[in-house]
Parts: structure tokens; C-alpha cells; sequence
């Protein structure tokens, strides 16, 4: 078995045990992206030298005998929405083509303080918006498994590189399902923590109150290492909770007894491919054997997700998108094209706002625009109550119905997503079916609570197909146990996508 | 709840973007779609229910009133696609 097929935490033993250098391990990354990723593109940008040096910095820390960070030496890749200083950081978009952010973002603190070693950007959705990562400006990314097939987004890189073992690590946002629904339809791990479990410092806003930074990993033991690393509170966003971050990687192995699982009766039936169904209830049977109790349980307002969803993430993404405006930084239209414009039509539009509409609409992609549009129309006059308010009500509903279920069980199991990955390009011109795509996962963002996204098999076609655990606010620790039962139990997850 | 192509130019101007003949039509059609979509929300009764804007009971965390550096000038500057030594710059905004 090569160096790069093994877990995270067995390449960490072996850099501990001097076995490995991490040096080795990066190059041998770096062999891999240089081989496979021309037929992935999941990588924006590879810092190959930027790597290297780090890679040697730590494993001359790590001879000295100095202390060394939870990560020393472990590669990681990072979707391209989180800020490095003085480090081309573009959200997937024109908008932010030569944007080198002034500061690092927190969990980029963390990640250098850990000594993990960043390999290079990941491909994105622009501005993480939308399930397919065809919005990203730059290049698509192909599903590992199947490459005339899309790997999910808006974390599509992200999930990517880790299925094709491009990087063990790989740090994804999750606004909808962009860390859970990559994840399943690549076939790794991914999980998408309480909201405010990990500082959301840095990380280019897209909808502030359901934006959350998290882990994609092959194995859960890997994703609670690097949760680990991530979590934590930051004075720096005002959101990031104050509570102590658990020792993920240490208890990750501990079965949980009586654990008690909702299974929602509505996730299956009309609407899901049949294979998926079958996984799903195959993963179910298992945790039963494992002695989990199952409780079937009513979400009522779940069939309401992607309609208060697609008010609230497009209000707010208006309203955090307004920053971009040609002025302080990213892209500005030609100024000569302007003046000429203004001399030819002789409307009253001054100068200063043509500058911000012609850059804003050159810089966006269409979806960016879309949903620009959308949180305008909705927060506008006279709609703000039918809309905006309304669609707020419905989220309280939704989150009453997880609470009601969490007093019965301790988490909820089901589907990530209702279809496996689906062809390039078969979305692209009916944004309402793309919406769809996130039907399971876009609950647990509206409530704020954990989930969790594990591969649990594969349609006859060979593509992966997810297992979605969702739990209470700050369970993220009974929540990687719980998977970790399962994942110990099955071999799902040790499966390679052949590339070559 | 209809949507016209005048509303949709009428939500550009304040979105500050501007779509040509073709975008505009393409616009008017999904928003149309899309917000027939999310009217099912209307189905529900909300009369008595709270709006929750946000997933956590945190009200004003707020930092000590301690100075700090700011980000320096130079570096604020650094991105923006036009500048001076102090200044960004915009085309003019008040009439010649």
C-alpha cells in the first residue's frame, strides 16, 4: 500500500515514530495531484513550494525534539474561501481574481499552529453558490468516481482531492450541504459542525447565519482530528461560541451504548433513487446490529427547508455581496467603456453607479447574480414581511421540530442526498432543480446543528452513496462516535475510485 | 405573486447589476419559477411564531473596550483597483 492510501492518523504515526518525514509525504501528494488532478481539477492552485518549505521547517522541528502542533507535518488542502495573507484567495470567482487578502482567517491560524503543512486551494462554487461546483469561474471538477459526472459542491474540490487521495486532510464550508452532499457524492467523510462550534473569521460570507467551516476527511478518525484542530472559540467572530473544544480524536473509538436513532419516514419513498434507499436502510440494519434502538419520528416542516432556505441564504448573501463594488477591492470595469457608455445613452445614470453595475455584473457569475437578485427582490419594499419575515418563522418551526426530536432521540438518521452524482452539465439551466439537491441537508444549516455525511455504499453504476447523522448542537463528539460505530463495521470507505 | 420584466430591471438597479435584453428575460424566468416555489411557505400558519434570524441565543458579545492597531492604510489599500497614496478612487459623483 502506498504512502497515500493510508489514513491521516497512520501517516501522523509514522511521522512520530520517524518512519516518514513529512517532507516524503507531501512530495508524494504532490506526485499524486501532478499524475491524477488533470482529470479532476480539484485544485485552483498547488503551493508546491510554499509546501515543501513548511514540510521541511517541521520535520526539522520535529528532530529537534520541540514541541510539535496536532497536525505536524499532514498535508492539507483548503477550499479557496478562506483568507491567507498575501495569498491569492478568489471564492471561485472573477470578482476576487488578484484579491490577496490582508490577514489570515482563523481556522488558517489554527492550521499553521498545528504544524499541518497547506498544499494548495481547492475549487469551489463561486462564493460557495451551488451543488455542483460548474459555478466555479475558473474549471469544473470531475466526480473521482466517474469523471463525466459532477462531485457535488459547493465544496467540490474539497471532497474531491480527498476521494482521490490527493490530500488526506481537506478543510470545506457548509452553508446548505457544501461539505455533506461533496462528501457523499465523492464517497468520503465530511461534517458540518454546530453553528458557531468553529470561528467563521475570514471565511468570505455568503449567508452569515448558516455558514459553517468544517472537516472532510476518508475516515471519521481522520475527520475528528482535524475538527479538532478547527474548533474553538475566537474572539474575532462575534458568532464563535464559548465552550471547550472536546478531545475528538481521542474518544472517536468509544461505541456509544443505548444509543437511540430517528429515522424520518418521509426521507424515503417518492423522489429518492432506489439504491440509495436500499444503502440507507442497509446502514440502518447495521446500526441495529450494533444495538441501536430506532425510532421512526415526524419532522413536519422538513418538506419547507429549501423554500425558507432559498429566502434567507439570498437575502443575506445580498446583503453581503453589496461590499463588492468595484472601489475597495476586487474587480472594477474598464473606465473607459464607462465614460464612453455615459456620452452615447444620455440617461441620468451618473458615472459613480455605472462603475458599480457594469463591474458587479462583469465580476459575478450568473448563479452569484441570481441570487443577488433574489435577496434584493425579497428584502425590497413592500415583500420584506411575505418574504424575509415569514421564511425567519419557518426556520423557528424547523428548528422546534429537531428539538422535539432530539428529546426523543439521540440523532437523527438518513439520506444526504436523493440521487448520486449526476452529469456535467444536466443541472446547469434549471436552477430550481439544482435548489433540490439540498432537500436533506439544508435543516440542519436553518436549525444550526450538526450533521454528518459517511459513505455507506454504491448504485450498481459504482458511485458512492452517503449516510447522513444529524445531532443536537455541540454533540459533534457523540456524533463522530456514533459514526465511527458504523464505519468500524463496514468497508465502504477503504474503496479507491480508479484513476490513473 | 407575479414578477414583471420591469420589476426584475427595477431590482437590478438596486442590486447594483445590469443584464442586456437576453439576461433579462433568462432572469424574469427563473425568479419567477423560484419564487413560486418558496410561496409554499404561505401554506403554513406563522401568526404566532417567533422569527429566529439566528441559530444561537448570543445577544451582543462584545469585546473589551481595549485600543487596537487598525489594519495599517498601506495594506487596506493594497486591493483596491484604484487608489492614491491615501485614497481609494471612484469616478466622480457629484455633477461637473
Amino acid at each position: 500500500m502506498s504512502i497515500i492510501q493510508k489514513t491521516a492518523s497512520e501517516q501522523l504515526a509514522l511521522l512520530n515514530s520517524g518512519e516518514l518525514t513529512s517532507v516524503e509525504l507531501t512530495q508524494a501528494y504532490l506526485n499524486q495531484i501532478e499524475q491524477i488532478d488533470g482529470q479532476v481539477g480539484a485544485f485552483l492552485r498547488v503551493e508546491t513550494e510554499s509546501a515543501l518549505a513548511q514540510a521541511a521547517a517541521i520535520d526539522q522541528k520535529r528532530a529537534t525534539g520541540a514541541p510539535l502542533g496536532k497536525l505536524a507535518g499532514l498535508p492539507v488542502a483548503i477550499k479557496d474561501i478562506l483568507c491567507t495573507k498575501d495569498t491569492p484567495t478568489t471564492c471561485g470567482s472573477r470578482m476576487l481574481e488578484n484579491f490577496e487578502p490582508p490577514y489570515n482567517a482563523t481556522v488558517v491560524e489554527k492550521l499553521l499552529a498545528a504544524d499541518a503543512v497547506i498544499l494548495g486551494r481547492t475549487n469551489m462554487d463561486e462564493f460557495a453558490m451551488g451543488s455542483s461546483t460548474e459555478n466555479s469561474a475558473y474549471q469544473t471538477t470531475q466526480n473521482p468516481w466517474d469523471t463525466t459526472r459532477i462531485p457535488g459542491g459547493s465544496s467540490g474540490g474539497a471532497a474531491a482531492c480527498v476521494s482521490a487521495d490527493m490530500a488526506p486532510l481537506s478543510v470545506g464550508t457548509d452553508t446548505g450541504g457544501s461539505i455533506r452532499q461533496p462528501a457523499a457524492l465523492c464517497g468520503c467523510v465530511g461534517l458540518k459542525p454546530t453553528y458557531g462550534r468553529v470561528s467563521r473569521y475570514g471565511l468570505i460570507a455568503f449567508a452569515s447565519s448558516l455558514d459553517q467551516i468544517g472537516p472532510l476527511a476518508r475516515t471519521v478518525e481522520d475527520t475528528a482530528l482535524l475538527l479538532e484542530v478547527l474548533a474553538g472559540h475566537d474572539p474575532l467572530d462575534s458568532t464563535s461560541v464559548n465552550q471547550p473544544t472536546p478531545a475528538y480524536s481521542e474518544t472517536v473509538n468509544q461505541p456509544l451504548e443505548n444509543l437511540t436513532l430517528g429515522v424520518v419516514d418521509r426521507h424515503f419513498g417518492e423522489g429518492i433513487d432506489p439504491e440509495i434507499e436500499a444503502a440507507v436502510q442497509a446502514a440502518i440494519q447495521v446500526y441495529e446490529s450494533l444495538g441501536a434502538t430506532i425510532k421512526h419520528i415526524e419532522m413536519p416542516h422538513a418538506d419547507y427547508g429549501i423554500a425558507t432556505y432559498y429566502i434567507i441564504a439570498p437575502c443575506e448573501a445580498s446583503s453581503n455581496l453589496a461590499r463588492y463594488d468595484g472601489a475597495h477591492y476586487g474587480y472594477r470595469t474598464d473606465q473607459a467603456e464607462v465614460v464612453a457608455e455615459l456620452a452615447e445613452d444620455g440617461s441620468d445614470e451618473g458615472p459613480l453607479v455605472r462603475m458599480y453595475r457594469k463591474s458587479r455584473s462583469e465580476g459575478f457569475g450568473e448563479e452569484v447574480q441570481r441570487r443577488i437578485m433574489l435577496g434584493t427582490y425579497a428584502l425590497s419594499e413592500g415583500y420584506y414581511d411575505a418574504f424575509y419575515l415569514k421564511a425567519l418563522k419557518v426556520r423557528r418551526l424547523i428548528r422546534q421540530d429537531y428539538d422535539a426530536a432530539f428529546e426523543q432521540v439521540d440523532m437523527i438518521i438518513g439520506p444526504v442526498t436523493a440521487n448520486p452524482a449526476f452529469a456535467q452539465g444536466e443541472k446547469t439551466s434549471d436552477p430550481m432543480a439544482m435548489y433540490l439537491e439540498d432537500l436533506y441537508t439544508v435543516t440542519a444549516n436553518l436549525a444550526g446543528i450538526a450533521g454528518i455525511s459517511l459513505p455507506c455504499g454504491f448504485t450498481s453504476g459504482g458511485l458512492p452513496v452517503g449516510l447522513q447523522l444529524q445531532a443536537a448542537p455541540f454533540q459533534e463528539e457523540k456524533l463522530l462516535r456514533a459514526a465511527q460505530m458504523y464505519q468500524a463495521a463496514t468497508d465502504f470507505h477503504t474503496r479507491r475510485p480508479e484513476l490513473s | 405573486m407575479s414578477l414583471t420584466r420591469q420589476d426584475v430591471e427595477k431590482v437590478a438597479l438596486l442590486a447594483r447589476l445590469k443584464f442586456d435584453e437576453d439576461a433579462l428575460d433568462k432572469m424574469t424566468d427563473h425568479m419567477v419559477q423560484i419564487i413560486q416555489y418558496v410561496d409554499k411557505l404561505s401554506e403554513l400558519d406563522t401568526e404566532d411564531v417567533q422569527p429566529m434570524a439566528h441559530a444561537l441565543d448570543i445577544h451582543n458579545a462584545l469585546a473589551d473596550d481595549e485600543p487596537r492597531p487598525s489594519l495599517p492604510r498601506e495594506e487596506a489599500l493594497k486591493n483596491a483597483p484604484k487608489r492614491d497614496d491615501e485614497c481609494f478612487r471612484v469616478p466622480a459623483v457629484l455633477g461637473e
